[in-house]
């Protein structure tokens, strides 16, 4: 510990932290641009400037040290003098253009120039302009306002791990950029934007949208892949105009995934805003009553187990334990919230759960993958991985589609055999993991929905009993989800009952006429070819596979239009938050499903959402604590069958196009063609 | 200062060191420790400009795959210094030295000498492709100013006339010799020795 001196008060602080660290702590704002906490220290901006004793010259705060003794001072004239003078220097170049800046109204340099700067210039001559950079299709470059801060280039380098940006020519004449115009091929490079102090870097969908200040902010959780980023939905009348992270040290740090961050247009185009029915082969708008009657008609004297139910990965939990309720009062066994098909147990918590955690990863000592592609089925996942890695003395080894990660992965095998080898320890990889004292393991959705999936589960839960990684205090078993509403699904039960059937039973009684009537809450990943004859009522958001398979259209509300409960990964229950309402008739997707209910005879024993969660924590009670983690007691799991020869595949294709959202979102579809199809190198998955 | 190629260059597809090169690229690497071998990126730089005359992107991409440094970290590099020739020059680089003390003494003339002669401006490259005119910051030899540098050696103590020697000289194939251009004796006193005259 030290103690130093800040404006006259004395404190203590840890050794090794700086003196900015300390000037925070201790509640003194100390201007900055280069520094930042989550990045490597450059202090090139100058912004920080302290006075501190027996220094002739002010001292850049956010590269000094703190020692015993210091006698920092931070509002003296001096200091003041400082700050004005670099902040002049910096405005020598800055084009003075905030009217038109997308930064304008949250941009550091504005403020703090208004706090820390002069109120008038002495420059006289020409200010340099800068060429803008092709940065890609989700952000935008106005470099002429660029003050040579760094941190989108250690952000790229450090975080993101992809080494695009960098800082060419010196001096007067250095730029920031890619020097060959290269889109930057990083699923996290939306970071940079809420990174640049400056107007820089901005978001080229948002560009001109609106004014941060006219905007409704609404915290929330996102749903476009298994993490449960926290979120910000910034809304202006009915629209969503952009998503911002939230800060979560738990889950997502303070990033999100450029399909988190971008895929909002989705949510304004082919969105399903009224009911339909098909009459005549054809999809005809109609009112609630019509297509509630619809189903009635059609189910009248259906037996229950002639009815299924499928729930898609974008279902939340109030809905999935509506629909679960529905079905049971109908008297169908026949429920399934795994459309992927993944052998997850529902009655085995710790079986599915990523029990390590997001942030116990860092705890880590080695990890194996298995079957996985983290840095397109789990962004932030695949961020805090490559986090642990940098600080060193973690081996990764990765069994499946070799993949680049950002980190060195040691390419171990394609398949099951791999497994087993190390299984058997006659790998080298299983010396790893025998002398690692955290060790973990994870598997993917590619190892787990096939055919032998329970069989591969079994091995990973042996590996894991095998090689101590799950033990007092540490969990190192964990599964790679990559659909939001999987973990909730499972909570509550929503699989086969006895003698039920799983989504590939359905479809194929669809086929063969076991099966009259298809239920499929938001699901669009199946094949709907196979659904037959069958009957299809499809409640969702998006005019997506399902809605056009569908016999009757049951429009419901995307994440920012509800109130709803989802599960991450990792188990942790977080609430979504309504931003803007459901457009046109839809509607919150619990009430659709209560009010179909009454009309279908059975009517649910819940009229208000909090009457509906109180059911929810009595189904399941981890649906109790928000926010945290209520870790799974350890249940061992077995199967009885073999492990087939055939290598693991990916479970996510194209990262850019894994939901309905994503697949109405403009910019996605432009990432998508760049980034997958074509143009620029694959990024995920070049072996 | 050339920051980035300009765009109407035409950057070779690829390009790979002499056998003699590379084998001296392999000694330069060897002198790095293990994992630290991207310190060899300056003087593999400087033997590739040697090789092409300049230094193409192709050039730096081999390098830098070379060394295992990312591309980014070697262009930086690249940009960084003005001694690397990001495009294309002519076959002797004349860089005059413009700053204070070269000035003070008369580097102004020495500029427009050369641009009378050669018929170009600064910047640019006669069109027989001989010569590329440069003006450069502080060379570094003020106690001779003003002064050039053509290729790898320094023409000290100019003026006008035997800068436009220098370059007939250089136009005609020949060597002028390098060194102070009035006859003085390296950095000595220009007016003759004023101490030690007794020691031969």
């Amino acid at each position: 510990m030290a103690t130093l001196t800040i404006d006259g008060a004395e404190v203590t602080v840890e050794d090794g932290i700086t003196v900015l660290q300390a000037c925070d702590l201790a509640g003194i704002e100390i201007p900055r641009f280069c520094y930042h906490e989550r990045l490597s220290i450059a202090g090139n901006c100058r912004m920080c400037l302290v006075e501190m004793e027996r220094s002739p010259k002010p001292i850049a705060s956010c590269a000094m040290p703190v020692a015993d003794g210091m006698v920092i001072r931070t509002n003296t004239p001096s200091v003041r003098k400082a700050r004005e003078g670099v902040m002049e220097f910096l405005l020598i170049n800055h084009p003075l253009d905030c009217p038109i800046c997308d930064q304008g109204g949250e941009c550091d340099l504005q403020d703090q120039a208004m706090a820390y700067g002069r109120d008038r210039n002495r420059f006289q001559e020409n200010k340099r302009a800068v060429k803008d950079k092709d940065l890609g299709p989700l952000v935008a470059t106005i470099m002429t306002r660029c003050i040579h801060c760094t941190r989108c280039i250690r952000f790229a380098t450090e975080i993101a791990g992809v080494e695009e940006l960098g800082a060419m020519g010196r001096g007067e004449h250095m730029e920031v950029g890619t020097y060959v115009e290269n889109a930057l091929t990083s699923e996290l490079s939306g970071n940079m934007i809420d990174l640049c102090p400056v107007g820089a870097l901005t978001s080229k969908p948002y560009a001109f949208t609106a004014r941060s200040w006219e905007l409704r902010k609404t915290e929330s959780i996102d749903v476009l892949d298994a993490v449960g980023s926290n979120i910000r939905v910034d809304a202006r009348g009915r629209e969503v105009v952009r998503v911002l992270p939230r800060l979560n040290e738990d889950v997502n740090e303070e990033w999100i995934s450029d399909k988190t961050r971008f895929a909002y247009d989705g949510l304004s185009r082919q969105r399903l805003d009224t009911p339909y029915v098909r009459q005549g082969g054809k999809l005809k708008p109609a009112t609630w009553e019509a297509a509630f009657a619809a189903i009635a008609e059609r189910l009248k004297g259906v037996d229950g187990s002639k009815i299924a139910a499928i729930a898609g990965d974008l279902a939340c939990a109030e809905s999935m334990l509506a629909l679960k309720d529905l079905m049971a009062a109908l008297g169908s066994v026949h429920i399934d919230c795994r459309q992927d098909g993944a052998k997850l147990d529902a009655a085995n918590r710790s079986s599915y759960l990523f029990n390590t955690t997001i942030a116990g990863i860092e705890e880590a000592d080695a990890c194996l993958l298995v079957g996985t592609n983290p840095r397109w089925e789990a962004t932030l996942v695949n961020a805090r991985l490559r986090k642990r890695w940098l600080a060193g003395g973690f081996p990764v080894g990765l069994i499946g589609a070799p993949v680049d990660l950002t980190y060195d992965v040691q390419h171990l095998g394609a398949g099951p055999a791999t497994l087993k080898e190390i299984f058997d320890g006659r790998h080298d990889f299983a010396q790893v993991l025998k002398a690692a004292e955290r060790p973990m393991i994870i598997l993917g959705m590619a190892a787990l929905a096939r055919k032998d999936g329970a069989e591969i589960l079994a091995a990973g839960v042996e590996i894991a009993e095998a090689f101590g990684m799950v033990g007092d205090g540490w969990n190192g078993f964990n599964v790679l989800h990559t659909a939001a509403a999987r973990v909730a699904g499972l909570d509550l039960g929503f699989v086969p009952g006895e003698g039920g059937r799983d989504v590939e039973a359905i479809l194929t009684g669809a086929q063969d006429g076991g099966i009259e009537a298809v239920y499929l809450l938001g699901a669009d990943e199946i094949d709907m070819n196979r659904l037959g004859e069958a009957f299809v009522i499809y409640q969702g958001h998006h005019g997506d596979a399902g809605a056009h398979r569908a016999d009757v259209i049951l429009p419901g509300a995307a994440y920012t239009e509800k109130e709803a409960t989802y599960v991450n990964l990792e188990g942790r229950v977080q609430r979504t938050a309504r931003a803007i309402f459901p457009p046109g008739e839809a509607r919150e997707d619990w009430t659709i499903l209560r009010a179909l209910s009454a009309e279908l005879g059975h009517a649910l024993p819940y009229d208000s959402l909090a009457a509906l969660r109180t059911r929810l924590e009595d189904a399941a009670p981890s649906f109790a604590e928000r926010g945290t983690v209520r870790p799974a007691a350890w249940q061992p799991f077995t199967a009885t069958g073999q492990m087939l020869d055939a290598p693991f595949g990916a479970a996510v294709d194209d990262f850019y196009m894994t939901d309905p959202i994503c697949r109405a979102s403009e910019t996605m579809a432009k990432c998508s063609t760049l980034y997958v199809s074509g143009g620029v190198k694959a990024t995920g998955t070049d072996g | 200062m050339n920051v980035a190629a300009p765009a109407d260059i035409v950057q070779p597809d690829s390009f790979e060191f002499s056998a003699e090169n590379l084998a001296e690229a392999k000694k330069i690497i060897a002198r790095y420790p293990e994992g630290r071998q991207a310190s060899a990126i300056m003087p593999l730089f400087d033997m590739a400009q040697r090789q092409s005359g300049w230094l193409p992107r192709a050039a730096i991409i081999r390098v830098a795959d070379m060394l295992g440094v990312a591309h980014i970290r070697a262009y930086e590099v690249a940009t960084f210094y003005t001694m690397y020739n990001l495009a294309p020059v002519g076959e002797h680089l004349v860089q005059v030295c413009t700053t204070t003390p070269c000035w003070l003494r008369g580097s102004a003339d020495i500029v427009s000498a050369c641009e009378k002669h050669l018929g170009i401006k600064t910047g640019q490259t006669t069109p027989d492709g001989k010569v590329t005119l440069r003006e450069v910051e502080c060379l570094g030899a003020c106690v001779n100013a003003p002064l050039m540098q053509v290729g790898d050696d320094y023409y000290e103590d100019l003026d006008p006339a035997s800068t436009v020697k220098i370059l007939e000289d250089l136009q005609a194939g020949r060597k002028p010799k390098p060194g102070p251009q009035t006859g003085r004796q390296t950095s000595a006193p220009a007016p003759g020795l004023t101490t030690l005259k007794g020691t031969a």
